[in-house]
């Protein structure tokens, strides 16, 4: 790329990484996103909701190529619609879900019909059919002073609706008839926490694109909780989790020339494979000795 | 090719464009393949099997491309690879959601490689190959592809017939098959594979990442519109067409629309049709076991 390469003198590598504006950027960008990823992933992977991360990202991808077809900021396209499509699963949700097997036809096509209409509103703009490709799979190039403020703002208000809600959330997210005889209004909180959930969803989507959310909203968050079930240590490991992979996925990109959306997501599920490895081996012997 | 289309053309113009015959010829057999697998897909409550193989044949069409080879040999390897793999490994226990989506999400990151290697490493590559891989180009398949897509398709079509009664009989009620002596673990790594196949098929009409509609959606509307199972296979298979070729005629009138949204907009449409006008009820047919 621009830069000189990678030596072993990590001064002069993190002032090359840093020498450049639109790097420095991407790291601001990375840093607020994983954060939030990784904090409200963290209750997104405690509710097993990880599948409606999925939806959400996926109605991400027409949002943002809708609003760069009537020419409005894609960061909008992403905000409007990712909350939007979190109310309208807030309202329809109903029962247990799994137990009917049309649901599976239903959320697929769903699915398929927001990334076709996607397909559409890029095909309409007529633009560079490469601007797919960063819908998709995200890019650091050329984020702005003022997208980094959007998103800090965002993140912020994000963050703070989780914090108002989150005892009652954890409550209602371990035992929801308790929670809701204790008069904890569950339906409410999980509403609320639907919308911070896709607005999470449509910041990490600006940085890792819409097919790869999950690098850094389920995968750290669930990689801490195999590590530890202590809730506040593993928060705060999916945090740390979500902040590596960022980071050093970015280096890796910016001086290797490989893509950001292939070196994050394989860092953070190196480090998911790593830990389920780990456990597992520990089983194993742990079952052997007994055996014995 | 949307130049090559004008909105002035007749029904006969229509039919006479070569590019618009290859995309029908090579339309009908993807869709008649897709359809009668989707039946048994829904039935069997492996979409999210078929949404895995969709992630799959975009990271295999590009790792072929970004090493010269063709990219149908990447795509049919590795769909009905891992189509065999998940039916052989699916019988030990259930992955949960982050496990299926941790992959997914790795398997698209790998295909992002790809695609920059093939980007970078091939001079006279076109960008937007990755593209068609995602969203698929009926209308820019050669005569050559479009009979290769054809036979396959109708391939799939008859093996899917001929192993249909079996299926069904495994897919509503896996003990009794099996007391019956119906090979159930057998034809359930089979049926994975032509998934697979399917799944490679359906790749290069309407791409990967739509080609779950194309099997989700018509079956999933058969199945709201009748309770007889046989009618129902053919009713999806029937309508998997019906959308390709609504599809294609949408797109050659108003060449502005890409192919596979006229025809995943088609088909959603058909089974939103069926949700609101058919028979208001649950499809009867669920398989006993929850799989």
């Amino acid at each position: 790329m621009l830069a000189d390469g990678f030596t072993w003198d990590l001064g002069s590598d993190l002032h090359q990484l840093f020498q450049f504006h639109f790097m420095v950027n991407a790291y601001r960008a990375g840093t607020v996103v994983a954060v939030v990823a990784g904090l409200i992933g963290w209750f997104l992977v405690l509710r097993r909701q990880s599948f409606v991360g999925h939806t959400l990202a996926i109605i991400a991808f027409p949002g943002a190529s809708g609003a760069v077809l009537i020419g409005i900021s894609a960061a909008w396209g992403y905000f409007g619609f990712c909350v939007a499509g979190a109310l309208v699963i807030g309202a329809v949700r109903r029962g247990r879900p799994g137990e009917f097997s049309e649901e599976s036809a239903v959320v697929g096509t769903v699915q398929a019909f927001a990334l076709a209409c996607g397909f559409l509103f890029v095909t309409l703009y007529h633009g560079l059919l490469e601007d797919v490709n960063t819908l998709l799979f995200g890019s650091f190039l050329g984020i702005t002073d003022a997208q980094v403020r959007t998103l800090l703002a965002v993140g912020l208000g994000a963050l703070v609706a989780l914090a108002v809600i989150a005892r009652p959330l954890r409550f209602a997210s371990i035992d929801p008839d308790v929670a809701a005889a204790r008069g904890v209004p569950v339906r409410a909180v999980s509403t609320v926490f639907l919308v911070v959930v896709a607005l999470a969803v449509a910041e990490t989507s600006q940085i890792t694109g819409a097919l790869l959310v999950f690098s850094l909203l389920v995968v750290p968050p669930a990689t801490a909780q195999a590590i530890t079930a202590r809730p506040v240590l593993s928060a705060a490991l999916a945090v740390a989790l979500a902040l590596l992979a960022t980071w050093v996925g970015l280096a890796i990109s910016y001086f290797t020339d490989y893509p950001s959306g292939f070196t994050i997501t394989t860092l953070a599920f190196a480090a998911y494979l790593l830990v389920h490895g780990a456990r597992w081996m520990a089983t194993g012997r742990h079952r052997l000795r007994l055996a014995r | 090719m949307s130049a090559l289309a004008t909105a002035s053309g007749g029904l006969a113009d229509f039919f006479a464009h070569p590019f618009v015959q290859r995309a029908l010829l090579a339309g009908t057999g993807i869709a008649a393949a897709s359809g009668l697998v989707g039946f048994f897909v829904v039935l069997r409550g492996q979409v999210f099997s078929g949404d895995l193989l969709s992630h799959v044949a975009f990271t295999g069409a590009l790792a072929a491309l970004a090493y010269g080879v063709d990219a149908r040999v990447g795509l049919f390897v590795a769909t009905v690879g891992v189509g065999v793999g998940l039916g052989i490994l699916g019988e030990r226990g259930h992955a949960g959601d982050v496990v299926i989506g941790s992959v997914f999400t790795w398997v698209l990151g790998l295909g992002v490689l790809f695609v920059s290697i093939y980007t970078t490493s091939t001079a006279a590559s076109d960008s937007t190959a990755s593209v068609h891989v995602l969203f698929g180009s009926i209308f820019g398949l050669t005569a050559g592809q479009a009979v290769v897509a054809a036979s396959i398709g109708v391939a799939v079509s008859l093996a899917v017939v001929a192993i249909a009664r079996p299926l069904l009989f495994a897919s509503l009620d896996a003990s009794v098959a099996q007391a019956r002596g119906v090979p159930v673990r057998l034809l359930g790594v089979g049926f994975l594979g032509l998934v697979g196949v399917c799944a490679g098929e359906a790749t290069q009409a309407v791409g990967a990442l739509l080609l779950l509609g194309l099997i989700a959606a018509p079956a999933g509307a058969a199945l709201r519109l009748t309770d007889r199972p046989w009618v129902a296979f053919w009713c999806s298979g029937a309508l998997a067409v019906l959308a390709v070729w609504v599809g294609v005629a949408v797109s050659y009138l108003a060449p502005d629309i890409p192919p596979s949204f006229a025809i995943m907009a088609t088909a959603a449409g058909c089974y939103a049709a069926a949700v609101v006008a058919g028979p208001r009820r649950r499809p009867a047919m669920r398989p006993r076991s929850p799989r």
